[in-house]
């Protein structure tokens, strides 16, 4: 009996998972999104929902992450973008923190083991943001997971953490200001302190008075963003039904629609992916549009 | 006999066959889609005239001090339209929302200002406006008028500003030590360049998708982003609607 009982569900398995493929392949007809970012909010609220113990929110959070990462790659999504931990969650309770710090760890080494998603589809990990505020064991997995990865070119998951988009954009501007100082120097662009610091003692070159052209540019900007290793998101997802984006990819996500079901993450599923692409692909054009007028003109 | 070329041609039609299949199954998913949004659409217009007329008795009283400030953020094809942007302003005024950030990517509306003054009695720009505009309880409308140069411009804007400031202070003789780029500091100079405005609270959105269509970055952290559909069915029950769902969200900004 038991035997035919698990000979059944493997067969429902499998017929879900063809099922799913077939849907794919419909998606497919359309335009695919290349990149999808998603701000996986409610992992606490479902642990209070289901009456879990602390933490085991969080925990069922990374399976429906694992779920929605195969859901992606399986669609064709190359880039998916993954908001894991803000500079604003540390301000949260210290032992919570902490917690969460070794629940990440944790989770970055079940992500590199041989049978995970990571391998199966040849998955390069990228840590955005900035790093240097993680506990030195998240940091030390961070390092690695990064390292091993670094030969996967299939897929790329950006993880988000210690991450806000104005932490983005003030790095940005140092690193542009930092850089255009060594050009002005004829300075080769030495080791940066990453707190923002301008190098001190700097020899006194005669540099150019300052005046009130352009020294730096929008492309100097640009690519000194964290998230200039990937092309914009094509949709934002948002769960638990709020309709801000908390400090994440603000600069990026202009001309991105955002989705935001209102399931909590871990109850995210096929359908709000689904649903997700459906409207990508319904205004696609409008926003295509929007990009190329944005590069286009000046306004 | 050769057997190879039915066969490949039979093939052949079978997934020309297939991919017909597979795009009548995706253009059905899309009429799917379609009767989904307008089922959601007529019951937005349903409950907003239920709201307009004023059955429904929740949204009679609204909490107008949690909206400080509020951004509008117009498709720019529809932007032309300044009698509907007026009427909204209007209709912003008589609820109590005073200070209002309108923007639209090319900068039309920022071309239609003086149409859009015209047309209403007590509106001031935001320049015109020397205290911090959330803290004070105006009579009058505030208005600020925004486009896509004031979002990644003004932040080059803002970076050159910054490195300016350092070359002045090196060529004094002074060194450049301890300068440290934080967010006040990039705030500050996102001011100097000339964007004043603060956070907007809540933005609607009022275009086909929702998206802020580069609506300055810096300034969006915690804003919450409503749909409110064509400025073409622009309806005041909804405006009621989004104003009231806005004052019941409760955010924990991180913690």
């Amino acid at each position: 009996m038991q035997i035919s009982n698990g000979y059944t569900v493997h067969l429902l398995e499998g017929l879900y998972c063809y099922l799913r493929r077939l849907l794919f392949k419909v998606l497919c007809v359309g335009e695919v999104p290349n990149h999808i970012a998603f701000i996986m909010d409610g992992n606490r609220r479902f642990a209070k929902k289901n009456n879990l113990a602390e933490g085991e929110g969080h925990k069922a959070g990374f399976s429906a992450l694992l779920s929605i990462l195969r859901y992606c790659y399986e669609l064709g999504v190359k880039y998916v973008t993954v908001y894991a931990f803000s500079i604003d969650n540390f301000r949260r309770k210290p032992k919570d923190v902490q917690s969460l710090m070794e629940l990440m760890r944790q989770k970055i080494e079940e992500l590199l083991q041989q049978e995970s998603i990571i391998n199966e589809y040849g998955v390069r990990l990228h840590f955005i943001g900035n790093i240097s505020m993680l506990s030195e064991p998240v940091r030390v997995a961070v390092d690695k997971a990064m390292r091993v990865t670094a030969h996967n070119n299939h897929r790329v998951l950006f993880i988000c953490v210690a991450y806000t988009s104005r932490d983005e954009m003030v790095h940005a501007v140092y690193q542009s200001c930092k850089q255009k100082w060594s050009h002005l120097n004829g300075e080769e662009p030495s080791k940066v302190v990453k707190n923002g610091v301008f190098e001190n003692k700097v020899e006194k070159h005669s540099v150019p008075p300052p005046s009130s052209c352009s020294l730096i540019e929008l492309v100097d900007v640009e690519r000194n963003m964290y998230m200039a290793v990937a092309p914009d998101p094509d949709i934002l997802i948002r769960t638990s039904g709020e309709a801000r984006l908390s400090n994440f990819l603000l600069w990026q996500a202009g001309t991105c629609p955002l989705y935001a079901p209102s399931s909590l993450w871990p109850e995210i599923g096929l359908r709000h992916l689904v649903l997700a692409v459906l409207n990508f692909q319904k205004y696609h054009h409008y926003l295509e549009n929007k990009k190329e007028k944005k590069k286009h003109k000046n306004f | 006999m050769d057997l190879k070329y039915p066969a490949r041609k039979l093939s052949r039609s079978v997934l020309t066959m297939g991919n017909v299949g597979l795009q009548l199954l995706w253009y059905f998913l899309h009429i799917l889609l379609s009767i989904w949004h307008s089922i959601l659409a007529i019951r937005c217009f349903i409950e907003s005239c239920f709201i307009t007329c004023g059955v429904l008795e929740k949204y009679k009283s609204l909490n107008i001090a949690k909206l400080r400030y509020l951004a509008i953020v117009i498709e720019s094809e529809d932007a032309h339209q300044t009698s509907k942007v007026v009427k909204l302003l209007q209709w912003l005024d008589s609820i109590g929302v005073k200070n209002v950030c309108l923007y639209d990517m090319n900068g039309v509306l920022k071309k239609s200002k003086e149409a859009i003054f015209g047309k209403l009695k007590n509106a001031k720009p935001i320049e015109e406006v020397n205290e911090a505009v959330t803290l004070h309880v105006p009579e009058h409308m505030t208005l600020e008028f925004v486009s896509y140069a004031d979002g990644k411009e003004a932040m080059v804007k803002a970076a050159n500003f910054i490195f300016v400031e350092n070359l002045k202070r090196q060529n004094f003789g002074g060194e450049i030590d301890g300068q440290v780029i934080s967010e006040p500091l990039l705030n500050e100079a996102l001011k100097v360049v000339g964007c004043k405005g603060p956070e907007p609270d809540l933005l609607l959105v009022y275009g086909p998708v929702r998206s802020h269509l580069g609506f300055p970055a810096w300034r969006i952290r915690y804003t919450e982003i409503v749909h409110m559909g064509s400025l073409n069915f622009l309806r005041y029950g909804s405006l009621i609607k989004a104003i009231y769902d806005f004052t019941k969200v409760h955010q924990n900004y991180g913690t």
